[in-house]
């Protein structure tokens, strides 16, 4: 193989490279603008925090999600084998925005904290990276801890629209999702940095509860979960 | 694990009990086992790839103490070099692939890319000191290419430190001869004719771990091309070297080969960020080696060869180059 060849073959490679990752960002971009979707639909529950409410907003968004889900599963074709991570800052972004709806969507409905393979379940991607084009456990970390930011802003419009026991439901929950947290051993990374402001959103809500209490605002049983009916 | 300790102290004044029988902490102690196990084999690769770019680099150090010598003690270094290389595959190499396997590798090339690309500037100095020619891909892939051992992956502890590198002159060295052959033999052939003779020669180690797989470490062609960046500085020093040895032809061969490199880089464009950024280092070294070959051809009709040499001595030693030779008062 002369030397020309050398730098011939690596000119394809790139060549192939740069069509690849226009192909992802093709479908990366789309599943983008569906995840916008579903963002601008969730925003309704700071509208108003009564249940019911609540609950046909998640409903609302249940087609997006199916679309999300399919267009995930066009991504997932485009990634060659085992090669998920030469890729995977291309829709880091989305996929965490992704998590982080699945996530707030599952504890609106059902007042507990999703699991990693029912996100991955929800967005139709692998729970494991031996599978093929999967959820990684960063990403989703990082979805869980956007979903705490939002939840903060949800207990203080709750209050807001005549729901005084969701914060104190809402705080019970954040601060066993930042005991969960705190079992990790981050490393100096972005997932470290948003984890050092949990502590603000647990705060955030500690203080809403706080306002409420002392005022005997909260209801009897506010803080217990709604019965499902 | 020492780092499990310090970590877990954040924020322990709030007294927030740890019920374990809640699923939050259930759930958070499996992401805790996957995330400990992924940052450990990250830290044990980086490791490794530390260890993989200081012996490169000794490699090359080696290397250019042969540049321009005479053939009896040239003959001796690479010997040399080619087992120290040969060394840092069956060892380091070998134990990044063993925590590479059944992973995907490009989420650790973070962690093993400096040395790798180190070792790529190492192994195509030797093979350019060898053949005069470039590596190719193929040849650094197939070099990376071992048997599944059949012992599960041992910490990669002092097991071939120092000792054995020094060690490995005789015991490695056999080896080598005759991969070396067949290196020779092999370099013009194809990519085919190589995949032939690289299960030829893994047979007998095949046999003898009783692995019947292939692990490997990857090559990002990227990270190739860095290396190969980096190759162009060595021979820079080369070249320079080889004018104080006395060896007027060599400087003026480094000098197109360097001008290949650099023209094909040239053509790549901005395509990878971390490639542009070589270029630059590429161009100045490109450019001393033009002018020693400019000087050479300017000075060398006037000046007996002795005292040519003498000239490029001074200036290295100086750290200065040929721009200075002008005002340098040699009339």
């Amino acid at each position: 193989m002369t030397t020309a060849a050398v730098f011939s073959d690596f000119q394809q490679y790139l060549d192939a490279d740069h069509e690849l990752k226009e192909e992802i960002r093709t479908v990366v971009r789309e599943v983008e603008q569906t995840a916008r979707e579903i963002q601008t639909i969730m925003q309704a529950i700071h509208q108003a925090a009564a249940t019911e409410h609540v609950l046909s907003v998640c409903e609302k968004s249940e087609p997006q999600f199916a679309k999300a889900k399919e267009q995930f599963s066009e991504l997932a074709k485009k990634i060659p084998d085992n090669q998920y991570y030469r890729f995977n800052d291309m829709w880091r972004f989305v996929i965490q925005r992704m998590a982080y709806l699945a996530a707030l969507k599952v504890y609106l409905r059902e007042d507990r904290l999703i699991s990693q393979k029912e996100t991955a379940d929800m967005l139709g991607v692998k729970a494991g990276r031996e599978d093929g084009f999967h959820l990684d456990l960063d990403d989703f970390l990082m979805g869980l801890l956007t979903m705490a930011s939002e939840l903060s802003r949800f207990a203080v419009n709750a209050v807001v629209s005549g729901d005084p026991g969701r914060p104190v439901r809402v705080s019970k929950f954040l601060s066993e999702l930042d005991s969960g947290f705190r079992l990790l051993n981050l490393k100096n990374d972005m997932l470290r940095k948003r984890f050092d402001s949990l502590k603000y959103s647990v705060q955030k809500v500690e203080g809403v509860v706080y306002d409420l209490t002392i005022r005997s605002l909260v209801p009897a049983g506010g803080g217990d979960v709604p019965s499902k009916d | 694990m020492a780092s499990n300790k310090d970590k877990g102290q954040h924020g322990r004044k709030k007294q927030v009990s740890v019920n374990e029988n809640s699923p939050v902490i259930k759930a958070f102690r499996g992401y805790q086992t996957a995330l400990d196990t992924r940052h450990d084999k990250h830290e044990r690769i980086v490791k490794l790839s530390r260890d993989i770019t200081i012996e490169s680099k000794r490699a090359i150090f080696l290397l250019q103490r042969c540049a321009g010598g005479d053939s009896t003690e040239t003959q001796g270094i690479m010997k040399q070099a080619e087992s120290k290389l040969k060394e840092v595959q069956q060892t380091r190499f070998l134990h990044v692939a063993q925590e590479l396997d059944q992973e995907d590798h490009y989420q650790f090339i973070r962690a093993y890319s400096p040395g790798l690309q180190e070792y790529i500037e190492a192994i195509s100095f030797f093979h350019y000191l060898k053949d005069g020619s470039l590596i190719t891909l193929s040849q650094v892939e197939k070099d990376l290419k071992f048997p599944r051992p059949s012992t599960p992956l041992a910490q990669p502890t002092a097991t071939a430190d120092t000792s054995a590198t020094q060690v490995s002159s005789s015991s490695a060295s056999a080896k080598t001869a005759e991969t070396m052959q067949k290196d020779k033999n092999k370099a013009s052939d194809d990519s085919a004719a190589e995949l032939t003779s690289t299960s030829g020669s893994n047979r007998a180690e095949k046999t003898s771990t009783g692995g019947c797989d292939m692990i490997f470490v990857t090559v990002p062609p990227v990270e190739f091309m860095l290396g190969i960046a980096d190759l162009t500085g060595e021979l820079m020093r080369t070249a320079i070297m080889s004018v104080n040895a006395g060896n007027l032809d060599h400087p003026v061969e480094i000098c197109k080969f360097m001008r290949i490199i650099h023209d094909a880089f040239t053509s790549y464009g901005n395509t990878a960020r971390e490639l542009t950024r070589k270029m630059s280092t590429l161009r100045q070294s490109l450019g001393k080696v033009e002018n020693a070959c400019y000087t050479l051809k300017v000075r060398g009709s006037e000046i007996p060869k002795h005292m040519l040499a003498d000239i490029f001595t001074s200036m290295s030693a100086d750290g200065l180059f040929v721009e200075d030779m002008e005002d340098s008062g040699y009339d």
